[in-house]
């Protein structure tokens, strides 16, 4: 793997004994006793069926969902209110439709520390600088004054990523960001998306359910289970990078495919056995 | 010729008919100017008694703008209020209904024995008038912004206050400007019925002593200057939405934002 940036050490995710639990009387476990580390610099993948409790973990790290027992760091910090720089892509674009491609993408600067101090004053030129050029290395150059309604769904979706590291967050979540696309959109990118994590080397967490999209993009895949929600297994994905989708007609990359659908199955098997 | 000219002349002429059609009537079945003035007659009042009613249409003009102003004023912070409190709204909104329930015209007298006659009661009313649906229309916008907008922001660490000036707040405006349109006119109800009851300026009073007198001519001259003034304010207010939250109507011409 491309190892070539001395990146500090230590853990950027610390999920220490972990539950969350839904509803009063019948309780659903939503995700049981888990323990999880994510180093800084990696890109981890979390797979597994629907309701497995991938988003669970997400919605923790990022802050809009409280462990019911356990304890979260976040860059060696409990979350809270101040925790480390975050960056998030959702399933949906979600940029504010009052606001052109732009300011949307601008938005973290305007929230985010120490970015915020500055955004009303002398670095507005500069930060609208790094907006474009942001823009343009996802291939949205001159399109910074469109609305988000002007723009396909493949172009919103490239917005939301910008937006998402215009801050250099050190962690970056991804909620199924490519799942709504056709194919040829999302493979296309799967490509930026790597070329992106190759430069910055952010810490990524990735939720999705495309094994191809997991194995092409993560250096580590985290199978999960559901009812009750857990991760069953964890494996590093050895293929150099950068990756071009070629890789995937691999027999090695087929057979890790393979290899994570047939765990996922067996999940769902013993799942519905017990149900 | 475009569509839209088009559309725009077809309408003008319907509204025109209307008058028209309006006229002959009275001419054909000879109505008396005690029963319903034609709208010739009410134009020939205008004009020649202008100078004895522009100081009343300005009394009212700026009675029903200062009550309006304060209405948008108390109803967008009482709406703010309600839309990001639970208790608030759980306090406030059976206590809101309960009042917009009450007759205006009953709550004048009292407002009378508070500050007197003239200018402030009907400035008052005004401003009761329009409060209520601008709060009803921010604490649902504010109620119907969407969990993931939010959520972006909340990742970031946004704080509440933040979260309601860059989400709630600009979600809330098409809301906040239809609200407006029915309030701007509500307001004119408002200012009017005080007047009417209690004061000795302003178009209510001017309609009420030229009823009193018989002058059908002159209070539908007074209706006429209300109505073109609700429609002027009416027409400001869609004007600035259309600049404001034309991106909720996804507008080509919509250039906001900033």
């Amino acid at each position: 793997m491309a190892d070539s940036l001395p990146l500090p050490v230590g853990n950027v995710i610390d999920l220490e004994k972990v539950r969350v639990t839904f509803g009063g009387k019948n309780k659903v476990t939503a995700l049981s006793e888990t323990s999880f580390r994510i180093s800084h610099g990696e890109f981890v993948a979390l797979v597994g069926p629907s309701g497995c409790g991938k988003s669970t973990i997400l919605k923790l790290v990022a802050g809009t969902l409280a462990a019911t027992e356990g304890h979260v760091f976040v860059a060696g910090r409990e979350v809270d209110a101040e925790s480390a720089r975050i960056g998030m892509a959702f399933q949906n674009p979600t940029l504010l439709p009052w606001l052109n491609v732009r300011d949307n993408v601008m938005m973290p600067l305007k929230i985010v520390p120490p970015y915020k101090k500055d955004f009303s004053r002398k670095k507005r030129g500069e930060y609208r600088d790094r907006v474009e050029a942001s823009l343009a290395r996802v291939g949205l150059a001159g399109f910074g004054d469109k609305f988000p309604w002007q723009l396909s769904g493949g172009m919103q979706q490239r917005a939301s990523l910008c937006r998402a590291l215009i801050h250099d967050p050190t962690l970056l979540l991804l909620d199924e960001p490519f799942g709504a696309l056709d194919q040829f959109t999302r493979e296309e990118l799967w490509e930026i998306m790597q070329q992106l994590w190759i430069e910055k080397r952010p810490t990524v967490l990735l939720v999705t359910h495309d094994l191809k999209e997991a194995a092409y993009l993560a250096s580590r895949i985290c199978v999960m289970q559901a009812r009750p929600g857990r991760i069953v297994d964890d494996s590093e994905v050895p293929f150099a990078r950068p990756r071009t989708i070629d890789i995937s007609f691999q027999p090695e990359f087929v057979s890790l495919t393979q290899r994570l659908r047939e765990r996922i199955v067996a999940a769902r098997t013993v799942q519905e056995d017990t149900a | 010729m475009n569509e839209n000219v088009r559309r725009q002349i077809l309408s003008i002429v319907c509204i025109l008919g209307f008058f028209v059609a309006w006229e002959v009537l009275c001419l054909i079945f000879n109505v008396s100017d005690i029963v319903l003035p034609r709208p010739s007659q009410i134009l020939v009042t205008l004009w020649t008694r202008f100078p004895a009613i522009w100081p009343h249409a300005v009394q009212t003009l700026y009675t029903t703008l200062v009550g309006f102003a304060l209405g948008i004023a108390i109803g967008v912070l009482l709406g703010i209020l309600i839309g990001s409190s639970r208790l608030a709204y759980d306090v406030a909104y059976p206590l809101l209904v309960g009042f917009s329930s009450i007759p205006k015209v009953a709550v004048v007298p009292i407002f009378v024995l508070w500050f007197g006659a003239g200018t402030v009661p009907a400035v008052l009313t005004a401003m009761i008038m329009c409060i209520f649906p601008i709060v009803v229309n921010v604490a649902t916008g504010l109620a119907a912004t969407e969990p993931e907008l939010q959520d972006v922001m909340r990742t970031l660490r946004a704080t509440k206050w933040e979260i309601l000036w860059n989400i709630g707040l600009p979600r809330t405006m098409p809301y906040f400007f239809a609200s407006l349109k029915v309030a701007a006119t509500l307001a004119f109800v408002g200012a009017v019925i005080s007047e009417t009851v209690a004061s000795n300026r302003g178009i209510g009073n001017l309609m009420m002593i030229a009823s009193s007198s018989f002058d059908v001519p002159l209070v539908f001259a007074g209706l006429f200057i209300l109505a073109i003034l609700g429609v002027a304010l009416y027409a400001g207010f869609s004007l600035i939405e259309g600049r404001v939250t034309g991106w909720a109507v996804r507008s080509e011409n919509f250039t906001g934002g900033g």
